[in-house]
Order: C-alpha cells, then sequence, then structure tokens
C-alpha cells in the first residue's frame, strides 16, 4: 500500500533536487483547455498523457497546467505552448498520442509540430 | 459528457475560478438505495440567491468569450434524466456546495468512469488548492486529503511534483481496488 513514508522519500529526494531547479530561464509552460468545450472532446486523457510523459522524460523545465476556453471549441482539445522570447504556438484537434509527439518533437527536440497546428488544420 | 469524472471536472473549475482553496469532492455510492452521490464543496466567493437561480440556464455565464455555460446545465440534466436530483447551495462569501444524485439501476445513467484520473489531474494542475476526495462504497471508504500530503511534503516539495503526482495516482487506484473487493482488508 502506498503509504505516508513513501511520500517522505519523495520529499527528501525533491529536496536533494530543488537547487538544480532554481534560476532557470528557459521554463516552458504547456496549457492544455480543459472547459466544458475541450473536456467534452476528450482533454483529459490529452492533458493526462501530457503529465505522464513530462514526468516520465523528466522534463523539470516543464509545467503542464489547465486553462479555460479560448473561444475555440471547435478545434478542442486544444494545447497551448508557450515558450519565453517565442511565438505561442497552439496544437488543435489533440489526442494523447499526438501528445506524446508533442512531447518529444517540440518539447524535448525544439520542433514544432506543424500539422497539429492550428495554423495547418484551419 | 460521456463520464460523470469528466462533468466533476467541469464543475470543480468553476470552484478554482471563484477563488476556492479548499475544494471537497465526496462521491458516495450505496447498493442497496440504488444510489450515487456526488458532492462537490468549496470555499469560494459563493453565489447571490440571483445567480443561484439563473446558474442551471444554459444561456447564463459570468464569462466574457461566450455567451453560454454548460457546465452545470448539463451536469443537472445528467442526474435528472436518471430520476435523482440536484440542488445548488451558496453563500457569498463563503462558498458554494453542487449535489448530484444519481439512480445507477436506470437505463439512461452515465457511468462514473475515471473518477481517479479527475483527481489526479485536478491536484497536479492546481498545487495551490488543497483537494479533498471522499469516495465511498456501502459501508467501506476512503479519503485523500491534500493537506496531510502538504504537511509530508514541508513547503518546498509542491503537490505538483511528478512523483508525488505518481504517487497520487497510485494511491488512488490501490484504495480504490479495495473499495470494490469486500473481504480484502479495510482502512
Amino acid at each position: 500500500m502506498k503509504s505516508l513514508a513513501e511520500l517522505q522519500a519523495i520529499r527528501d529526494r525533491a529536496r536533494a533536487q530543488v537547487e538544480i531547479r532554481e534560476g532557470m530561464e528557459d521554463h516552458v509552460r504547456v496549457l492544455v483547455g480543459m472547459a466544458t468545450c475541450g473536456i467534452a472532446a476528450g482533454a483529459r486523457p490529452v492533458l493526462n498523457a501530457f503529465v505522464d510523459e513530462v514526468s516520465k522524460r523528466q522534463l523539470k523545465n516543464v509545467t503542464v497546467t489547465q486553462t479555460g476556453c479560448i473561444g475555440i471549441c471547435q478545434f478542442e482539445p486544444v494545447v497551448e505552448v508557450v515558450e519565453p522570447g517565442k511565438d505561442k504556438v497552439t496544437y488543435v484537434k489533440m489526442t494523447p498520442e499526438k501528445a506524446l509527439r508533442v512531447v518529444n518533437d517540440h518539447l524535448v527536440n525544439g520542433n514544432v509540430v506543424t500539422e497539429y497546428t492550428i495554423g495547418a488544420n484551419s | 459528457m460521456r463520464e460523470l469524472s469528466l462533468n466533476v471536472m467541469d464543475i470543480v473549475q468553476n470552484s478554482i475560478s471563484a477563488g476556492a482553496n479548499l475544494i471537497t469532492l465526496s462521491v458516495c455510492e450505496n447498493c442497496e438505495e440504488d444510489s450515487l452521490v456526488i458532492t462537490i464543496r468549496d470555499n469560494g466567493r459563493g453565489m447571490t440567491e440571483e445567480q443561484v437561480r439563473r446558474v442551471t440556464d444554459p444561456f447564463y455565464t459570468t464569462r466574457t468569450t461566450r455567451k453560454v455555460g454548460l457546465g452545470v446545465p448539463l451536469f443537472k440534466m445528467e442526474a435528472e434524466m436518471t430520476g435523482g436530483a440536484f440542488s445548488i447551495d451558496s453563500v457569498p462569501g463563503k462558498g458554494t456546495d453542487v449535489t448530484a444524485r444519481f439512480v445507477p439501476s436506470h437505463v439512461d445513467m452515465i457511468p462514473l468512469g475515471d473518477i481517479n484520473s479527475t483527481v489526479k489531474l485536478l491536484i497536479s494542475c492546481n498545487p495551490q488548492i488543497d483537494f479533498v476526495f471522499l469516495r465511498s462504497l456501502d459501508s467501506r471508504s476512503f479519503t485523500l486529503d491534500t493537506r496531510e500530503l502538504r504537511e509530508v511534503l514541508g513547503k518546498d516539495v509542491p503537490l505538483s511534483d511528478p512523483e508525488v503526482v505518481s504517487w497520487i495516482g497510485g494511491f488512488l487506484e490501490e484504495q480504490t481496488e479495495a473499495l470494490n473487493s469486500p473481504g480484502s482488508v479495510e482502512n
């Protein structure tokens, strides 16, 4: 059974890494649209895929979070990737499979997956 | 929605938008009574009587991007569709309580779905908010209280830490399994 002792061990490991994490300028934010429209279109598995994959690859400079409706409900699930100093990238009609590719190509290797962006789909 | 757990995710967004820092979600099933009750309680800014009256109207929303707000009306419809009931209690400045009662044996019942995934994602995406998740099935139950986790983790390790998130996922999975297999050790 998962115990609080296990959680304590996680805390100790995480504390040891805190210093490395501080002072990072290249912080990337992944925003998944989770309003009624997004959720109904299947945003939860997409969000889950991002959270799991970012964690699996230990991408410490990436935060995955949720956002509301940005007004393009017909393109949901919508995911925005915000990197400092760069234009925001908006991915549309996302799936968990596409999410894995975005993590791999965009977040890890820095190549925007153009075919999933709103520009290529509207 | 395909799963009630998706509605929960949606309704909780309202609590978050209302500035809540403590959100209690309970999912209580009772086979004998043929009922499933979902309650979402927050300590956000609450609503006036007028707002409570209008919130189940699909054409009411506080949002400015669009003219419709479907979250609450959908949840209400899904509960009433099964012969259940829906209610909202709110006090301005205190918070809001949303309760939906479902009749699981009804043909129009929408499955609860992956509620654990909803809880895990809500916690990991909103590490500044405390969540209490209570799940019960007949006489068995378990609780996850992020305030307790926070106490163990201290100030410098956020609830959104990937390892913590996966601990939460594992905890929910184990507890749910125990809940669904009577006869195993209860805790």
